[in-house]
């Protein structure tokens, strides 16, 4: 009696760790997901940081910084890609509608701000592949940020 | 020749000023990498042999940009050279100056004539309509044009062309698919072309068979290995107007080098199939182009 409810749960519990095992394996074997390519929470961070100091640099697109709080610009940027490569987070900021309108972002701007992003991951080493997925992920915002 | 070496001199030296660091100062060059594709044969943006809906140079919405460019055709009996300069406004309109000429000697040795080259001059213009290549879900769509005077009509008139000059009209759509394919980006575009030119026009335009414009085909793919390779391949679809000598579509396969904005190299394997009683004109393809 003792020994077959032992059983049955040294069963349960080697079924438990059998399906831990299959989920394990399956997740190491499966890609990745974007957020991991990125290299996670310091390889984001890391980018958005060689991304501001690339920008503190570009006379295109200074200005428009003086005004801005870098660090709430950090953070903000860092939990948007965070959530958009499918991270741990959730972006709960205003919509890039709402943050971009009124400013008349400019198609020069825009693009200088998605090369310098290009030039922080390719000096962070981050894989082609995982460079262009997050592109994908943000071209679509153009629309809400060039001249509203 | 005279007209060609002056385009190749104006292409040299708008190559120098790409090439010169201050040269961005008025001109703007802030589009990304590539965006603003290679010369095509032809002057207009796109690839080798086929346009594209982008515009030469890197200038965006608020700037300007442009390209110079030398390009060389090699096939077992044609060579072709040209060279030719653009002008990008505000990402909206292109404008394009070009000469071609063709060298022939083995058909005119065929044909027992003196002459042994054509030389053809290509004024290009090129709206964006709707569209960013990258940016908007559809395509970047353009309209363009390519007025064509061909300058040496004595050989394309034995062969039945009919006009010394005609003017083509393309519409091109092109989009970038951002990691399109396996992680890379896809680059596709597509072309239709009404027109009436034999061999570009360098055999003159309409023919016994056929004079008066008709629509063709074109595409071309790629995909960039990274924002520095491009490998790709175009196809060209050609009119037939002339019953003395058939016309093939082209093909090519191209390899393009974007090492920075100020400059760009193409190399491809053309096949333009059967060119003025020449079968099977299989060659290369060399471009070299400055941007600014």
């Amino acid at each position: 009696m003792t020994l077959s409810r032992n059983l049955t749960r040294l069963l349960a519990l080697g079924t438990l760790l059998l399906a831990g095992c299959g989920t394990l394996n399956s997740a190491s074997e499966s890609k990745p997901n974007l957020y991991q390519q990125l290299g996670g929470e310091s390889g984001v961070e890391a980018i958005v940081y060689d991304m501001i100091v690339r920008i503190a640099d570009d006379e295109r697109v200074v200005e428009r910084f003086h005004n801005v709080d870098i660090a709430r610009f950090q953070q903000g940027l860092e939990t948007y890609i965070c959530s958009v490569s499918n991270g741990p987070c959730e972006y709960t900021g205003e919509s890039m509608q709402v943050v971009h309108a009124g400013h008349n972002y400019t198609d020069t701007e825009f693009n200088t701000i998605v090369e310098l992003l290009i030039e922080a991951m390719e000096a962070q080493e981050v894989p082609v592949a995982a460079q262009n997925r997050l592109l994908a992920q943000l071209a679509p915002d153009y629309s809400d940020i060039v001249y509203q | 020749m005279r007209l060609t070496t002056a385009t190749c001199a104006l292409a040299w030296m708008l190559v120098a000023m790409g090439l010169s660091p201050g040269a961005s100062a008025d001109t703007g060059r802030s589009q990304l990498l590539a965006t603003g594709g290679v010369s095509t044969l032809e002057g207009s943006a796109g690839g080798g042999i086929v346009p594209m809906a982008v515009l030469s140079g890197y200038g965006t919405r608020e700037e300007q940009g442009g390209a110079a460019f030398a390009s060389h055709v090699h096939t077992p009996e044609y060579r072709l050279s040209v060279a030719g300069g653009s002008w990008s406004w505000r990402n909206r309109l292109e404008v394009s100056l070009t000469e071609q000429r063709l060298s022939h000697q083995p058909l005119s040795n065929r044909l027992g004539v003196g002459q042994d080259s054509i030389r053809q001059s290509v004024i290009g213009a090129k709206v964006r309509l709707l569209g960013d290549l990258i940016y908007t879900p559809w395509p970047q769509v353009s309209l363009g044009v390519q007025h064509k005077k061909n300058h040496d009509f004595f050989v394309p008139s034995a062969a039945g062309a009919k006009d010394d000059s005609g003017t083509d009209v393309y519409v091109s759509a092109t989009k970038l698919v951002l990691a399109g394919a396996a992680g890379r980006n896809l680059l596709l575009n597509a072309t239709l072309r009404s027109t009436k030119a034999n061999q570009l026009g360098l055999v003159g335009f309409g023919g016994d068979l056929n004079d008066s414009a008709e629509l063709m085909g074109e595409a071309s793919v790629g995909v960039f290995l990274n924002r520095h390779w491009l490998l790709g391949a175009e196809y060209r679809q050609k009119p037939d107007n002339l019953s003395f000598i058939s016309e093939d579509d082209w093909h090519t396969a191209f390899v393009a080098w974007f090492p920075n904005k100020q400059l760009s190299l193409v190399g491809a394997y053309v096949d333009l199939g059967e060119v003025a009683t020449f079968p099977d004109q299989r060659g290369w393809y060399l471009s070299l182009q400055g941007s600014f």
